[in-house]
């Protein structure tokens, strides 16, 4: 079986310094794969260079089969990748329903948008409430929950998580993993990176611990769980 | 000073403040969107008028209606004004996007120069009579005076003004032009083309700029290749003053700068009028430097 997602030697490069120095991974169809790691392992590094937000400095990336180093983000979109980056990027001036709508930019479908994104509204019952709201006033999770919504509107088929529980307190995290959850059961591939690990292997299939810019550990999620080395550097002992 | 005569300047300040406010709108957008102020907006609001007259003299000669000679003009001048806008953007400021703020406001002067010297090229030093296609001829409505020609200036103005604001707030496109002004980059992960909204942004600006230019040399009867000159500073000013980066801003920025400059006439002999135009900008950027409308700069995420 081949892999949705294959990363080969991928490498980034911020002027001379390497931050990312020659990466393998991959993502099956179906599976939840999570990426650890510490701050500034190169976590986000490699998602913006999966999603063509920065060039590779080498290595490729094979999606479905079709080599996509370097296409820029905004021509993955329609092949179905979609990014949730690091720190949200809701449009702080567009309400709910505007930043939802921009998430299926590159479709026309316009009813089956508005089906959708009422979806959406019931998989997530608090931005209902706040449609009109401009999504700049929403609280930190309530951003978060919208950038997924958003991101879930292109339809992708693989769906890219840069650290969704950064600065949300445990309840809220708690909700924004248990939406992730019902989005990987509804069959969409997800690729998602978190510094909380253990909350990312325990819900993931398969994970790899990135350290310094290199892939240190890789295996069954539960296993990685179990691992001692996964243990001390990432779970608190 | 009587009530007619002030009634006379906030007609005469409208008129002239709707062109200020549409030419205002282009420097506005493309800032909105680039933090970059395209000094060559008012050259490219100027190639309207020598283009419409052209135009005009043109399909008149053929015989065409005078009105519809008018309505061709106008398209003309757009889609010149247009496809000049979205070339200059594409040659002279993209490839400067990441370079420091400096070089593309040095680079926007150049294109300024650079297209006034082309005008000279193309069209001449010489003025060009603008035929009267609307009447310039004065109608007395109470106690003011005003020609159809400045009716249709300003009622064209506040329809073009609505359709932007809808435009901009009601249709994906719009939508997608904020939410690329907000953040570039995850404008492009939503499968935003970014460069395809700043050329449509630059077009949008330069075909409303290009209205503008054949709207003055309607007015005033005549086009030349430096009408672009003052023109442009003063709706430089009126955006700034309104809120650089805001419609409303830049809309109501333009008509506050027309009505102070002719209101302002009343007390003072005609060649200081350009003088007011600086006076409320320099007093705006001290008591409010963030404009009348606009926002404090804008937290980012
Ligand atoms: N734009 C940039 N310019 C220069 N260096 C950068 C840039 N972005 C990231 N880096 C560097 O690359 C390395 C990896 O950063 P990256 O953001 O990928 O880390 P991360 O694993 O996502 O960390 P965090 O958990 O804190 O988000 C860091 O050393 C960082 O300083
Ligand atoms: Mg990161």
């Amino acid at each position: 079986m081949t892999a949705m997602l294959d990363v080969k030697k991928l490498q980034v490069a911020y002027g001379g310094i390497k931050a990312i120095k020659g990466i393998d991974f991959h993502v099956n169809e179906g599976e939840l794969v999570t990426l650890i790691g510490a701050n500034g392992a190169g976590k986000s590094s490699t998602l913006r260079a999966l999603s063509g937000l920065i060039k590779p400095a080498g290595g490729t990336v094979t999606y479905k089969g079709r080599d996509i180093t370097g296409v820029p983000s905004h021509a993955l979109v329609g092949l179905g990748i979609a990014l949730c980056p690091e720190g949200r990027g809701v449009f702080a001036r567009l309400n709910v329903h505007e930043n939802l709508l921009m998430g299926a930019y590159s479709r026309d479908d316009k009813a089956q948008i508005l089906r959708e994104v009422d979806e959406i509204y019931t998989m997530i019952p608090r931005l209902k409430e706040r449609t009109l709201q401009m999504a700049g006033t929403l609280s930190g999770g309530e951003q978060q929950m919208l950038a997924i919504g958003r991101a879930m509107l292109a339809q992708p088929k693989l769906l890219m998580l840069d650290e969704p529980s950064m600065g949300l307190a445990p309840l809220m995290v708690d909700k924004i993993f248990e939406i992730i959850r019902l989005i990987a059961s509804r069959g969409t591939t997800i690729l998602l990176i978190e510094q909380n690990a253990q909350l990312a292997l325990e819900n993931a299939t398969r994970g790899y611990v990135l350290e310094s810019g290199e892939i240190t550990l890789q295996g069954d999620a539960k296993v990685l769980l179990a691992d001692p080395r996964v243990k001390e550097a990432y779970l608190g002992g | 000073m009587s009530i007619d005569v002030l009634l006379q300047q906030i007609v005469n300040g409208l008129v002239v403040g709707s062109v200020y406010a549409l030419v205002a709108l282009g420097y506005t957008m493309v800032y909105g969107i680039l933090q970059l102020i395209n000094f060559a907006h008012g050259e490219i609001v100027m190639i309207g008028g020598p283009t419409s007259v052209f135009a005009t003299k043109w399909l008149l000669s053929m015989g065409r209606p005078s009105l519809l000679a008018l309505l061709i003009a106008i398209l003309v001048a757009m889609v010149v004004c247009a496809v000049v806008g979205v070339a200059i953007e594409r040659v002279a400021y993209r490839p400067l996007r990441n370079a420091p703020r400096l070089a593309p406001l040095i680079t926007a002067i150049g294109v300024s120069i650079l297209l006034q010297q082309l005008a000279i090229l193309v069209f001449g030093r010489n003025y060009f009579t603008f035929p009267e296609l609307i009447s310039r001829d004065p109608i007395t409505i109470g106690v003011v005076t005003v020609t159809m020609n400045e009716i249709v200036i300003l009622l064209a103005s506040v329809a073009l003004m609505a359709a932007l604001l809808w435009l901009v707030h009601n249709t994906k496109i719009g939508t997608a032009m904020r939410a690329t002004a907000e953040n570039q980059k995850v404008a492009g992960l939503m499968g935003i083309d970014v460069n395809k909204i700043i050329a449509i942004t630059f077009a949008i600006g330069s075909g409303l700029g290009a209205i503008a230019g054949v709207m003055v040399a309607s007015n005033y009867g005549q086009a030349h290749y430096y009408m672009g000159f003052m023109l442009g500073l003063k709706a430089f000013t009126a955006a700034v003053m309104g809120g650089i980066g805001n419609l409303w801003g830049a809309m109501v920025g333009g008509l506050i700068l027309g009505l102070v400059e002719n209101v302002g006439l009343i007390f003072v002999r005609g060649d200081y009028k350009d003088i007011f135009a600086f006076v409320v900008l320099v007093l705006v950027l001290i008591f409010r430097p963030q404009g009348l409308i606009g926002e404090r700069v804008a937290e980012r995420a």
